[in-house]
C-alpha cells in the first residue's frame, strides 16, 4: 500500500512540475530552458544529503536496519553505450522509465506502443545480456 | 487548491522527487523505474525464454505497486489537476518546433505529431513510438538504470557509473534532438 501512495505521490509530482512534457525534454536536449536541470540538479543535491544521513545511520528503514543503497554495475561500454541508447529513446519520445508509466494517465495509446517497446527492448537485453561487452 | 492546481515552479521539483527517493529507501528498498520493464518481462512469460527472466517477480510486488501508483497518479493530475497544460517554454524552442512543422507547441504537454491516438496508429507514428520504446527499454537494461536509478538515486550516491550513464543519455537525447527530429519531422 504505501509504494501505491508513494507512486500517486511521484506521479502528481512530476506531472505537477511539467517533467513528463515532450517539450520540456526536447527543450532540455536543446539546452534552451534551465526547468529541467533545475528539478534534476535540485533532486540529486537534495538526494545527496539524504544519501549523507543514510550512509551514517543518522536515518535508519522502516525496520530499524541501515539503508546501504546497491552499488551500481561497473562497466564504462555498458554505460555509455546502453545510455546512448536509452538517450536516443529519450530524446525522441520524451518518455523515460517512470514518466511512460505516468503518461499513460495522459495519452494512453501511445504510451502503451512507448511501453511495448521498451518490454520488447528489455526482453532483448536479456537475451543478449550474456554475449554484450561490459 | 488554487496552489495545486498552477504549475509548479522547477524549484520544489528536485525536493518533492528527493522526498520521493528517501520515503522509497525508508521503507526498504532501492529507488528506480526501470527494473520494472524486466519485472513485467517476467510475468509476460519471458523466464520461458531466457534464463535471465528466470526470478521471482512477487519479490518485487513492492515496485510493481509504485508503477500502479504512477498509472492512477498520471490519470488523477490529467483529468483533476492540471486545468491548462500550457508550458512557458523558451520562445526559441516554439519557434523551431513551429518551423519543424509541430502545430501545438507548448499549449499542451504532449505534441500531436507524436502523440495523438490518429499518429500513433499510422505507420510512421506507430515505428517512432515503438522504436524509442526499444530504446528505451534496452538502453535502461543495459546501462543498469534510467533517470531514477542513475540520474537521481547514482549520482547522489558518488556512483561513477552513474555518471558515465548520464553521459550517455545525453550523447543520445542530443543527437536525438538536434539529428534525428529534424529528419524525421
Amino acid at each position: 500500500m504505501k509504494f501505491l501512495v508513494l507512486g500517486i505521490f511521484f506521479a502528481i509530482v512530476l506531472s505537477k512540475v511539467q517533467a513528463i512534457s515532450w517539450f520540456r525534454f526536447y527543450e532540455m536536449f536543446k539546452f534552451q530552458s534551465f526547468h529541467m536541470f533545475g528539478i534534476i540538479g535540485g533532486a540529486v543535491i537534495v538526494s545527496a544529503m539524504i544519501m549523507q544521513l543514510f550512509k551514517r545511520g543518522i536515518i535508519k528503514d522502516i525496520n530499524g536496519d541501515k539503508i546501504v543503497p546497491k552499488q551500481k554495475k561497473k562497466g564504462v561500454v555498458r554505460t555509455l553505450v546502453g545510455g546512448t541508447f536509452f538517450g536516443l529513446g529519450w530524446g525522441i519520445s520524451g518518455a523515460c522509465a517512470a514518466p511512460v508509466f505516468v503518461i499513460l494517465g495522459f495519452k494512453w495509446l501511445p504510451a502503451l506502443i512507448i511501453l511495448l517497446g521498451a518490454l520488447i527492448g528489455a526482453f532483448v537485453y536479456g537475451l543478449l545480456s550474456n554475449r554484450l561487452p561490459n | 487548491m488554487e496552489i495545486i492546481l498552477q504549475p509548479w515552479p522547477w524549484f520544489v521539483g528536485g525536493p518533492l522527487i528527493a522526498l520521493t527517493l528517501f520515503l522509497y529507501f525508508y521503507f526498504g528498498k532501492n529507488f528506480g523505474a526501470s527494473t520494472n520493464f524486466e519485472t513485467l518481462c517476467t510475468i509476460a512469460g519471458a523466464g520461458r525464454v531466457s534464463n535471465y527472466f528466470k526470478k521471482d517477480w512477487k519479490e518485487r510486488d513492492f515496485a510493481l505497486l509504485f508503477v500502479v501508483g504512477l498509472i492512477v497518479g498520471g490519470f488523477i493530475s490529467s483529468n483533476y489537476l492540471i486545468p491548462n497544460q500550457a508550458i512557458d517554454l523558451n520562445p526559441t524552442t516554439i519557434q523551431e518546433l513551429t518551423e519543424l512543422g509541430f502545430s501545438n507547441p507548448a499549449k499542451s504537454y504532449f505534441p500531436d505529431e507524436i502523440f495523438s491516438d490518429e499518429i500513433a496508429m499510422s505507420l510512421k507514428g506507430f515505428l517512432i513510438l515503438i522504436l524509442s520504446g526499444v530504446c528505451i527499454g534496452f538502453g535502461t537494461r543495459y546501462a543498469g538504470g534510467c533517470t531514477s536509478g542513475h540520474a537521481i538515486t547514482g549520482l547522489s550516491n558518488f556512483q561513477l557509473p552513474s555518471l558515465l550513464a548520464v553521459i550517455g543519455f545525453f550523447i543520445g537525447g542530443v543527437i536525438a534532438v538536434w539529428f534525428l527530429i529534424p529528419l524525421i519531422f
